[in-house]
């Protein structure tokens, strides 16, 4: 047996009024991949925060042996001292900075009144060739993606003579290209370096390919570890760890009715804002009819939220041409005012930037996008406002004290339910939900496919974007395959699998311009 | 009560606390002449127009942050223009009345339609506003003073001369019965509105405050305007400034608080590409928003030549920094988004009194204003740092 790098032990750590970790235990041999699994809120961020200094010794119960020492880190600092290095799932990048004075910020080559640029460089494009990422040094944070962003992170922690590497959600914005390439590098580290990480993720197909061993964590206590060649290292028995039960079917059934066609979008071009010759989405024609659920697959930046941002009132884009049509009548759509009465509702997939007023309190957040309906003659009635918001937490089991409570203190599941409270209250017939159960775990996934069954089950019509493909392929009527800008295949929610989907992706990929 | 509630009645009502305690010093600092009837009636006239501006402030304030700094020379520069029409041209009150109010709600609009619709910082725009209308004032006056103090109509009318008093309706003598009347039906109509809402709220099921501090509250209001009015009638009664000024509250209390408009303000703050995602023209916010504050920088510049009887170029000064200042000591968010009218105003009295009791105990003017920007600072590091929860460092 390898030599124990890491060992947690007995972790508790108390919030005011909440326990947060009870009695937590880790263990991480040197050089393995582990993994941290578990809802949102079941503590993991803070047992990594408790690792990593964030919450300084004291403030905590029990010991950190690492490297067979007990530990007392008080800050970041001493923990990235030992070779601990974190990363966020926000990425702390500078965008008008260089990867290479990113790499090196607060580490500075040199001396304190002359930074060494040679060094910095040098030893940049060392760690970069080690990530295997093709950039100069010298390119603007700014201009690369997501994707190389997250590798300029590692090869940040990689110079700070990381030993122990903890990624917090790496892919939760990268798409499956970019994931697989992420977690091969995860591999690779591992293999060559001796690099020993640990992984939190949602995605548990990630999880399974990648670690040796998954420890669940649930209601801020370890459940059970599960180590690769000995336990079953499927998603069910995963799932069944994580929310203690066996989720027998991860998306809801239900009996479709479909109906006439509700809204078609025909010869669609949409024109980068910015780079007005850059066509982001090129000559698309879908249709979506009554009680269906439409699915919209394709990989993150294909023009999926543009196209549906600029069907809703043209938010998104310049030189927007093509028709719409709602219920067989065409309409021009100019600002998201004339969207909304034409009964449509774009459900963001930034519910913190682009959704609510995290500031705000449930309530208010709930009745935005409709306010005509709780007011009389722009006299707000703060009664059956109030009211109107209990009944849609109630409706869609929003867990939350009360609806006075600000929407920022919700976790990602609940600010996700608020967030179509307010867009069901806005009474649409035709929703587009982008990602909508992005960032948020199994139990609310499924509550979340709950209420989009209710939905179409009333009628309305469901656009769905994502880029699960489980989740397209378990919850879609029809599917659309969507690639740079265009549409590239249509499939029937039957006969679709994930072959099938990737198939029409890659043999579109690079075609271009028609 | 358990420790909690105290904590958050507290947290809750600071300003107020504050206001009671830094009342308190001064009342013993200065014998107790800061509560006679006559300073308190002074207190009001004195400070109508910050009243006035931080109410228009508070609206540019909640849409994130942004300032208004031209409203001191726009002041200035419609009571320039109100002097000369009334004064130079013979114009009648009411038609002057008229121009200014459309002039202060132009001038707002042109602002307003750089920041709005063109994208322009508000800093930068109003910045230029500031220069430009100080300047323009000058042209106007020629450089001169313009006295007003014939045109009695116009200087009662907004709260200024010896005569700016409501007339006592009932002929009281030693006491204005109309004030103190007027004082004690506030108080019904207070207690009154504040009880209905909240039996409705019961038969509803909705959740109500706990009856305690219900009652507290009930009682120390009522009792506040009592008093209030009683001091104002034993000096000569209500002030027709204060009309003006309870009016201005009144109503864009109102707006904030229960309107679908002062709701987009707000939201505007809160998140502006979530409010505009929701179908809210957000462009129009900040237009209206200035707009609005141009419109009160008019009345605003009524009453400070009414009050001074004239017109000069150099009126105005910092006005807009009071006007912030109140906004922030009041509770408003640098970031917007945050603040009520009734805050602001306790804001703006709080600064009113500690200049009137350091005016009173002799205090420097220049170390006035050096307790002043202390007064501000050590209000929005309160702020901040209780928003922390109690931290004073931030994280690093």
């Amino acid at each position: 047996m390898a030599k124990i790098l890491l060992e947690m032990k007995n972790i508790t750590k108390t919030f005011p009024g909440v326990k947060a970790l009870d009695n937590v235990n880790l263990q991480v041999e040197e050089g393995e991949i582990h993994a941290l699994v578990g809802e949102n809120g079941a503590g993991k961020s803070t047992l990594m925060n408790v690792l990593s200094g964030i919450y300084p010794f004291g403030s905590y119960e029990g010991d950190i042996v690492y490297d067979s020492e007990v530990c007392k880190f008080n800050d970041i600092k001493d923990s990235e001292g030992k070779g601990i290095v974190i990363i966020h799932q926000e990425l702390a990048l500078i965008p008008y900075m260089t990867i290479a004075e990113n790499m090196f910020l607060g580490n500075e080559r040199g001396s304190k009144f002359r930074i060494n640029w040679n060094e910095t460089s040098g030893l940049a494009r060392k760690y970069l060739d080690i990530v295997g990422l093709n950039e100069s040094t010298e390119t603007l944070i700014k201009d690369i993606g997501v994707g190389k962003q997250q590798l300029v992170e590692i090869a940040k922690a990689l110079s700070k003579n990381a030993r122990l590497l903890i990624l917090d959600e790496p892919t939760s914005s990268l798409n499956e290209t970019d994931s697989r390439a992420l977690l091969d590098l995860m591999l690779k580290l591992k293999k060559e370096q001796g690099l020993t990480s640990i992984i939190i993720s949602h995605k548990l197909n990630e999880v399974s390919y990648v670690a040796d061993k998954i420890t669940v964590i649930r209601d801020g206590a370890t459940i059970e570890t599960l180590t690769k060649g000995v336990d079953d290292f499927s998603e069910s028995r995963i799932i069944k760890g994580m929310v203690g039960r066996e989720l027998s079917d991860r998306f809801p059934k239900r009996e479709p009715h479909i109906g006439e066609v509700m809204m078609e979008v025909k010869n669609w071009n949409v024109y980068h804002p910015l780079y007005s010759e850059r066509k982001i989405v090129n000559n698309v024609n879908i249709n979506v009819r009554k009680g269906e659920v439409l699915g919209i697959s394709g990989l993150m930046g294909a023009g999926r939220t543009e196209l549906a941002m600029s069907i809703f009132g043209k938010s998104y884009g310049e030189n927007i041409s093509g028709q719409l049509f709602i219920k067989g009548k065409e309409v021009h759509l100019n600002n998201v005012q004339q969207a909304i009465k034409h009964k449509l509702a774009y459900v963001t997939e930034d519910r913190k930037g682009n959704g609510l007023i995290l500031s705000n309190p449930i309530k208010i957040n709930t009745t935005l996008a409709n306010l005509d309906e709780v007011s009389n003659k722009s006299v707000i009635d703060k009664d059956k406002e109030y009211s109107v918001a209990v009944d849609y937490k109630e409706k869609l089991k929003t867990k939350c004290p009360t609806v006075e409570q600000n929407v920022g203190n919700l976790s990602g599941g609940n600010q996700q339910k608020v967030l179509l409270a307010k867009w069901m209250f806005a009474d649409p017939d035709i929703l587009i939900l982008d990602e909508p159960t992005r960032g948020i775990d199994v139990g609310a996934k499924y509550e979340i496919y709950c209420i989009i069954n209710q939905l179409v089950s009333e009628g309305k019509s469901v656009i769905m974007i994502s880029s699960e493909l489980p989740e397209i392929l378990g919850m879609c009527d029809r599917i659309y395959v969507m690639n740079e800008g265009r549409m590239v295949g249509e499939l029937d929610g039957k006969e679709a699998t994930q072959e099938k989907i990737m198939t029409y992706i890659l043999q579109s990929s690079g075609k271009g311009e028609e | 009560m358990n420790k909690n509630q105290v904590l958050g009645f507290l947290k809750k009502n600071t300003m107020i606390i504050v206001l009671l305690i830094v009342l308190g010093f001064f009342a013993w600092r200065t014998g107790g002449a800061i509560l006679l009837p006559m300073n308190v009636s002074n207190l009001i006239s004195q400070n109508a127009y910050v009243f006035v501006l931080a109410t228009g402030m508070l609206l540019c304030i909640l849409t994130g942050g942004n300032i208004d700094l031209s409203v001191g020379s726009v002041v200035c520069f419609v009571g320039a223009v109100g002097a000369t029409l009334m004064v130079n041209l013979n114009v009648p009150i009411w038609l002057s009345i008229i121009i200014m109010i459309l002039i202060g709600t132009a001038i707002g609009a042109f602002q307003g339609f750089w920041i709005a619709f063109v994208r322009i910082p508000p800093f930068i725009v109003t910045l230029a506003g500031m220069l430009a209308f100080r300047g323009l004032s000058n042209v106007v006056l020629n450089g001169l003073t313009v006295s007003i103090k014939d045109k009695t109509t116009f200087v009662n009318l907004f709260g200024g001369g010896a005569d700016c008093y409501v007339r006592d309706f009932f002929g009281g003598s030693d006491l204005n019965l109309t004030c103190l009347f007027g004082g004690m039906v506030a108080a019904g109509i207070f207690v009154l509105l504040q009880v209905t809402s909240r039996v409705k709220r019961v038969k509803k099921n909705y959740e109500v405050e706990p009856f305690l501090t219900f009652i507290v509250k009930l009682v120390a209001i009522s009792a506040v305007l009592l008093i209030f009015a009683y001091k104002l009638s034993q000096h000569k009664g209500i002030p027709t400034v204060l009309i003006w000024v309870m009016v201005v509250v009144l109503v864009y209390g109102y707006i904030t608080n229960n309107t679908t408009v002062g709701r987009y303000f707000y939201a505007v703050g809160g998140n502006e590409k979530a409010t505009k995602l929701s179908g809210i023209n957000t462009n129009k916010v900040y237009f209206l928003a200035y707009t609005n504050m141009g419109f009160l920088a008019a009345l605003a510049g009524m009453i400070t030549i009414a009050r001074l009887t004239s017109a000069q170029p150099t009126y105005g000064q910092n006005y807009e920094m009071d006007a912030i200042g109140s906004c922030f000591i009041g509770g408003a968010s640098a970031y917007g988004g945050i603040g009520t009218v009734p805050g602001v105003i306790v804001g703006a009295v709080l600064m009113g009194v500690i200049n009137l009791g350091m005016s009173l105990m002799g205090v420097d003017a220049n170390m006035q204003k050096v307790v002043k920007g202390v007064v501000l600072l050590a209000a929005v590091i309160f702020d901040v740092v209780s928003k922390r929860g109690g931290k004073l460092f931030a994280k690093n």
